[in-house]
């Protein structure tokens, strides 16, 4: 699946719109020499696309010293090293959704509350409806008021069954219910939603556990997916997330919502940097083919843009 | 919260404290980490910049280096920055005039609209209003039947049209019918929408301008990153916000945001959610939080906490038995459970001067099965032992372990614990007690 055009263009519009004093200063100093303002003005652009303190600082060191060693010759000839570092670090992560060819792939979505996992599901489920496969849906988050109904929303609008349990149920329960169904019916795509929970509370990263556990015991091997969805509006919490998520559950990459703001989700450049966890997917909109491959070229431009 | 913040600024600023002289390089020193700091604490860059420039022209100026104790002025002029920068005082909502008076809840998507709108349904019915949400959320799936559902379990009405209809009917509807069914409190729970969509944004404009709301309230997540300032920015200049609600400030999250959104928009933050359930909403206090973050404490917080959870008759109760040293195991389970009552026990502890931020207390969680391990054990006692633990002996000791399912060693610790909590009890009601929470909390909860 390609990236249309539409999707840089919407990021640009929004970004120009918000941005505008970064972008211009910051191409103000690219046509002049290259002294100590350059750098600090593509520091400043990378702290603004949530990169972090340290992630940023490690990237900088690196463009300083290739400066040094190829002197290039203008300053917009460093803007383009900058983006080079970068994509170093980004492109090994840039992974598509491991969909195996035959038999069923299970896909656990997981993270903290509000970053779109419903919405994803939703999507996902249409996406891989429409190719043709077989889905079910596994409604285990029984916490969040509605929730349920709002991924049978979703499932209704995709053409696709719903597994669930009535609210307050043992989401373990309904995960395994829908590796049962998925099983049984012989579908090729089982998805499984869980309740948003903050990485930090110790009884609910058990809970999530056992889910995983139950899941992979029926299924008698591991997940395809184990995917955590990452808003791209979040700061350097992103990594805090990536961590202890990929502590309790073995993440297989990121689905990195809601980059149809004015956010530019630096924080994935950090993640990348430090854990190596795949970006599998990007949401780019509201509508459900919204949900993009990770094209880190693109990426990497609407940083600066 | 707040805490690798806290504890980062506290490292940074302990260096100065001590000293009897600074210079000018000792305060940059210090404030090139307060810096870095906040900014990964996701403070936004240019509030960092101001911030700092700020703090420095004051530190380097006469007031510190004249002072006899360079080191705390510094740290005194960073928590009036940071009060500064956050707000002040505690800003109240405003609701003066003819009832009933309309709030507005707005946001992006996920920020946790719904979930506050019940909570703050919730804690305003607390201060005797009455409360009607209306569900004006027509897009996300199942939004009107979240905050039904929240209504219910409340017994606070909600009010909607159906997702059939368009928004602003909906929220004038829902003012008609407040009127006319004696709610003097009116929340309008919003559709999640990014700031940059201009249709969607219009919407709301139309809306406000149609229920006239007292208050609009930006609902923002506290794990916002550099975004949160021009989020704050666009949905005030189309909406003229009344103030914030930060939510998920129960995590980890180091809130760099709350820093940010005041200086930049100009509008108070007013509540914050701290946990999932109805009741996890607290007024914001810019000064406590200030200090929680220089890990000076909140025990401002902490008492009021304990207000709403203890009732005065047993507090009084309580603090008689304390002095009189007549404090029995029953009296140390209804403790237990009152701690327990007034919420996570991180974020108890970290109120406590001294505590915030202390490395051993980050991620700690009450520990519900140790509660209950203790709980099982003086439910094994006899009303007798229970009020003379000393009659426990090796015999009564193994009865106890087997009737609560646990070891003779557990109720050994148990019962030493209570002695060595007894013991700091008396010496606290004898007036010459050491001021070292630390240790009596560290016992009794075995950390």
């Amino acid at each position: 699946m390609a990236f249309g055009g539409g999707w840089l263009q919407r990021l640009r519009e929004g970004l120009a719109r918000t941005r505008a004093g970064l972008a211009e200063r910051v191409d103000a100093l690219l046509g002049g020499r290259i002294d100590e303002e350059v750098f600090e003005g593509l520091e400043e652009a990378l702290i603004q696309a949530d990169t972090g303190v340290a992630t940023t600082m490690r990237i900088m060191d690196a463009l300083r010293e290739r400066v040094r060693r190829e002197s290039p010759r203008d300053a917009s000839a460093v803007k383009a090293m900058l983006q080079e570092e970068i994509l170093a670090v980004l492109k090994p992560v840039a992974r598509p959704l491991n969909v195996k060819p035959e038999g069923l792939t299970a896909m656990l979505i997981v993270g903290v509350n509000g970053a779109g996992k419903t919405t994803s599901i939703g999507k996902l489920a249409y996406r891989f409806r429409h190719e043709g496969r077989r889905v079910i849906v596994g409604a285990a988050d029984t916490f969040r008021a509605a929730a349920i109904e709002q991924l049978q929303a979703w499932g209704e609008r995709a053409g696709v069954p719903v597994i669930a349990h009535q609210a307050g149920a043992d989401p373990a329960a309904v995960a395994f219910d829908a590796a049962q169904a998925a099983l049984a019916r012989g579908a090729d795509i089982l998805l499984v939603d869980t309740a948003g929970r903050l990485q930090t509370r110790t009884n609910l990263m058990e809970e999530l556990k056992k889910v995983h556990r139950v899941l992979k015991e029926r299924l008698g091997g591991e997940l395809a997916e184990v995917l955590l969805v990452l808003d791209a509006t979040t700061g350097q919490n992103g990594l805090s997330q990536a961590r202890l998520f990929g502590q309790a559950v073995p993440l297989s990459g990121i689905i990195l919502t809601k980059l149809d703001g004015t956010a530019k989700g630096g924080i994935v450049i950090a993640i990348a940097g430090e854990l190596g966890l795949p970006v599998k997917l990007v949401g780019v909109g509201e509508s459900v083919d919204d949900l993009q491959e990770f094209d880190p070229e693109a990426f990497v431009k609407a940083l600066f843009s | 919260m707040f805490s690798n913040l806290a504890e980062k600024l506290q490292s940074a600023l302990a260096k100065l404290k001590g000293r009897g002289k600074l210079s000018e390089q000792d305060v940059e020193q210090a404030l090139r980490e307060v810096r870095l700091a906040l900014l990964e604490a996701d403070v936004n860059f240019r509030v960092v910049k101001d911030f700092l420039a700020r703090v420095k022209e004051r530190a380097v100026g006469q007031e510190v280096m004249q002072s006899l104790t360079p080191g705390q002025q510094v740290v005194k002029i960073v928590h009036e920055e940071l009060t500064a920068l956050m707000g002040g005082s505690h800003a109240r909502l405003n609701l003066a005039g003819r009832p009933p008076h309309v709030i507005m809840l707005v946001g992006l998507q996920g920020a946790g609209k719904t979930t506050s709108a019940a909570k703050l349904a919730n804690a305003l019915r607390k201060q005797s209003h009455r409360p009607l949400l209306v569900a004006a959320d027509v897009y996300r799936p199942a939004a009107i039947r979240q905050l039904q559902v929240l209504g219910d379990q409340l017994g606070i009405p909600v009010f909607t049209l159906g997702e059939r209809h368009d928004p602003v009917d909906i929220a004038q509807a829902g003012v008609s019918h407040a009127k006319s069914h004696g709610n003097d409190l009116v929340i309008i729970d919003t559709a999640g929408r990014l700031h940059i969509d201009d249709e969607l944004m219009d919407e709301l404009a139309r809306m406000s301008s149609a229920v006239q709301p007292k208050e609009t309230l930006l609902v923002l997540d506290a794990m916002t990153g550099q975004e949160a300032v021009n989020v704050a920015e666009r949905f005030n200049q189309q909406l003229e916000l009344t103030g914030f609600i930060l939510t998920k400030l129960d995590g980890d999250a180091r809130g760099g945001a709350a820093l940010s959104v005041r200086a930049v928009v100009g509008k108070p933050i007013k509540y914050v959610g701290v946990g999932e359930k109805v009741d996890a909403l607290e007024p914001f206090h810019p000064e406590r939080m200030a200090s929680r973050i220089l890990g000076m404490g909140d025990v401002l917080t902490l008492i009021e906490k304990a207000q709403a959870s203890m009732d005065a008759e047993t507090a009084q109760k309580m603090a008689a038995k304390l002095r009189t040293a007549d404090f029995t195991l029953e009296d140390f389970l209804d403790q237990l459970r009152q701690v327990r009552n007034m919420g996570p026990l991180d974020q108890i502890l970290g109120m406590i001067p001294g505590l915030a931020g202390a490395k051993q207390l980050q991620g700690l969680q009450v520990d519900e099965k140790q509660l209950k391990r203790i709980e099982a054990i003086i439910q094994s006692m006899t009303p007798e032992e229970r009020a003379q633990p000393h009659i426990i002996n090796g015999s009564r000791r193994r009865r106890i372990a087997r009737g609560s399912g646990t070891s003779v060693q557990d109720v050994n610790r148990l019962l030493k614990q209570f002695e060595q909590t007894r013991a700091l009890f008396k010496q606290l009601g004898g007036g010459r007690g050491p001021r070292r929470p630390k240790g009596m909390l560290a016992r009794l909860f075995g950390h």
